[in-house]
């Protein structure tokens, strides 16, 4: 079968591969710069007689989802840095709940109302459970408007797998830019995981429970709450061995790794072509999966005697967790990390992230 | 000898956390007698929000979803829209719907969502121990309103009607506040609870019961004196009977067709 | 002739706010004064001859502690 290509904008290839994951619901609310998102779920969910609502808010639409991921469907809403925020206490919700969904987050700049464009500042947020409580969830963060789609169409199966929320954590470039992607192929409904812990499961002689489910995230007795968590926190180890991902792009012999994400990868990555062609040898580490975070093959570098420039568009937040990461390896406390950031919704060039590199080789 | 009111089947045979003379207890029974009657208690879900309410999870026989405070009737929305065949019961009091919740039941109602809404209004905060509420009368003393509810000197609002509130949406079909001070009000409310539901199996939406209960612990009086209150203060205020009802048009439709 | 009816009360479920004997028309309840495990003083049919099954008691209970029949 031929394989379809098309020339789309990101924030339309999110939508097109979540329908094709078997997304059931969509709840959103407008927020630059996602909005073509929202307008694509809303002509394409309503054209295949799923569910489509612009709630009221970002507040009401995360615990649209909460109320769908709660019966077994697989439910999705999106937005950008302000409405995700807003959305944390539904997050922490569906966390200690332990529902599947799978949330868009295309990053603008910060904090406040900040500005529509592009921004990196979301990281904290995004990994370190933003909202309350002890949590994580899993955040994948694409570079190209084909791995945008990639990792939404999978997302959902890494959320029902998991019993988590999985957030795609793009940007205002990624989002509007458009490239060539090839889609995923369309699942078919009947295929989807059940989910016996669901509610809605009890009549018609449904499945497995005949007992009344109960989606709730709480345990008044202490002890038991702590039981609840530590057992998550045990899943998430398994995440941890199961679910790191990312990219490498000349690091064997490199004398500087620079380490960025989304945007900021594909300007390190430019960076790190000029300066092949002069003779600099510098590399690339992508993390794609930011939680969990690729720790381990980062301690593995620092171990060979690699430094590291973290570049981002922020002030810096993932240089904490490659500090962390290197900390824990072979020559502890001796790997160089250092930062390069803009932000604001600036984006960096390539000639200025050479710049910095070449300042640190001395060269 | 025949039984002529006994358990519900679909209300767990447990004690209850409530306080004596708490309207909850009454509440509850008559939402699992209309459940029994209907026969679905196997397609019932009860959303428990945050309040009191949030032990009726123990207490309901079937399938529950516990969501955040106020987003009770968005949750409520996610369910109903996956599960359109099932019986859904947004179960909240007078600060989850009329104060943190506010956008939330407003935007379900006008959109003519097809769960049931069962809003508890007890004029105060309950389980937080009895600060004011959104329906807390003016001159109602609460924790945070200690010389009496004041709209005047320290802008402390007035007591929201919700049910006329919600009346001017065009997506709600059926809004009735009933009582439970007394047994004669206690049966009229539960056929306003009957009809919301069969509107819901049938297809028809938004409906919401209002219920006035009394919180004896919190209004600081026994379970007498509170029963007396609420007749006394609230009903004059509050005013029992259905506020909207625009239900049968499908039916009337189907009729005609 | 009204009906002859019977109540039967779940002494551990009841806690005692005696709204049952203010609700019956015909003063067929009253508190007891021997309390449950609780520490609750639950209602009993004082006078239960006079009991009609009209089910007042019942409909304000909120501790479904009662149940009535017909005789």
């Amino acid at each position: 079968m031929a394989e379809e290509k098309r020339l789309m904008k990101g924030n339309e290839a999110i939508g097109e591969a979540a329908i094709r994951a078997g997304c059931r619901a969509y709840f959103g609310y407008p927020i630059t710069p996602q909005n073509e998102l929202t307008a694509y779920m809303a002509k394409n969910m309503l054209d295949k007689k799923r569910t489509f609502i612009q709630a009221e808010s970002e507040v009401s639409a995360i615990n649209m989802v909460f109320g769908a991921a709660a019966t077994g469907a697989r439910a999705m809403t999106s937005s950008s840095s302000p409405g995700m925020s807003l959305k944390q206490e539904g997050i922490s919700y569906l966390c200690g709940a332990d529902l599947p969904s799978v949330l868009v987050n295309v990053a603008r700049s910060g904090p406040g109302l900040g500005g529509i464009s592009p921004g990196q500042g979301d990281y904290f947020q995004s990994t370190r459970g933003g909202g309350h409580g002890d949590y994580y969830h899993i955040v994948l963060a694409p570079k190209s408007v084909q791995e945008s789609a990639d990792l939404t169409y999978e997302a959902f199966d890494l959320a029902d797998k998991w019993r988590m929320p999985v957030l795609i954590l793009a940007d205002g470039l990624i989002g509007q830019m458009m490239e060539g992607v090839v889609l995923p192929p369309v699942r078919d409904l009947a295929s989807l995981p059940k989910k016996p812990w669901a509610a809605g499961n009890r009549s018609g002689g449904g499945a497995a429970s005949v007992e009344a489910a109960h989606v709730t995230s709480c345990r008044l007795v202490p002890q038991e709450l702590e039981t609840m968590v530590r057992a998550r926190y045990a899943r998430y180890d398994e995440i941890k061995k199961a679910e790191s991902r990312y990219e490498e792009v000349d690091v064997a012999d490199a004398d500087l790794i620079l380490v960025g994400y989304g945007t900021s990868a594909r300007v390190a990555l430019g960076a790190v072509e000029m300066a092949r062609k002069l003779g600099l040898k510098l590399g690339l580490f992508r993390p794609i999966s930011l939680w969990p975070f690729p720790s381990e093959r980062l301690a593995e570098l620092a171990a060979k005697g690699k430094r590291f420039l973290a570049v981002e568009m922020s002030m810096g937040q993932m240089v904490d967790d490659v500090r962390l990461a290197v900390a824990g390896s072979a020559g502890a406390g001796k790997a160089d990390v250092q930062f390069y950031g803009r932000c604001g919704g600036v984006i960096p060039s390539e000639e200025e992230v050479l710049d910095a590199a070449r300042k640190i080789l001395g060269k | 000898m025949e039984l002529m009111y006994g358990h519900p089947k679909s209300l767990k045979p447990i004690q209850t956390k409530y306080c004596p003379g708490c309207g909850h207890g009454v509440i509850h029974r008559l939402v699992c007698e209309v459940i029994d009657e209907l026969g679905v208690q196997d397609r019932s879900v009860i959303m428990n929000p945050v309040g009191c309410s949030i032990w009726a999870d123990l207490y309901f026989d079937f399938d529950s979803v516990q969501v955040p405070h106020g987003r009770t009737p968005a949750g409520a929305t996610g369910v109903k829209r996956m599960l359109p065949d099932h019986l859904v019961v947004c179960y909240q009091g007078d600060g989850d719907l009329a104060a943190i919740g506010t956008a939330e039941i407003i935007h379900a109602a006008n959109r003519g969502e097809k769960f049931t809404g069962i809003f508890v209004n007890n004029a105060i905060y309950g389980m937080t121990g009895g600060q004011m509420a959104p329906t807390t009368l003016v001159g109602q003393k609460a924790t945070t309103a200690p010389y009496g509810r004041d709209p005047i000197e320290a802008g402390m609002g007035y007591p929201i009607r919700v049910c006329e509130l919600l009346a001017t949406l065009g997506g709600t079909k059926y809004l009735a506040r009933g009582a439970v001070n007394n047994a004669a009000n206690v049966r009229k409310t539960k056929q306003y609870i009957k009809k919301a539901f069969e509107a819901q199996m049938r297809g028809e939406g938004f409906g919401l019961v209002e219920i006035l209960s009394p919180c004896p612990t919190n209004w600081q009086m026994g379970a007498g004196e509170s029963v007396d209150w609420l007749e006394q203060n609230m009903i004059p205020f509050y005013a029992l009977g259905e506020v909207k009802n625009t239900l049968g048009d499908v039916a009337a439709k189907e009729a005609g067709k | 002739m009204a009906n002859k009816g019977k109540t039967e009360i779940d002494r551990e479920r009841c806690k005692g706010c005696h709204l049952c004997v203010r609700a019956c028309p015909t003063k067929v309840l009253a508190p007891d004064d021997s309390p449950n495990s609780w520490g609750y003083y639950p209602a009993k049919a004082a006078n239960p001859d006079k009991c009609i099954a009209c089910g007042n008691c019942y409909l304000v209970c909120p501790d479904v502690a009662i149940t009535v029949y017909k005789l």
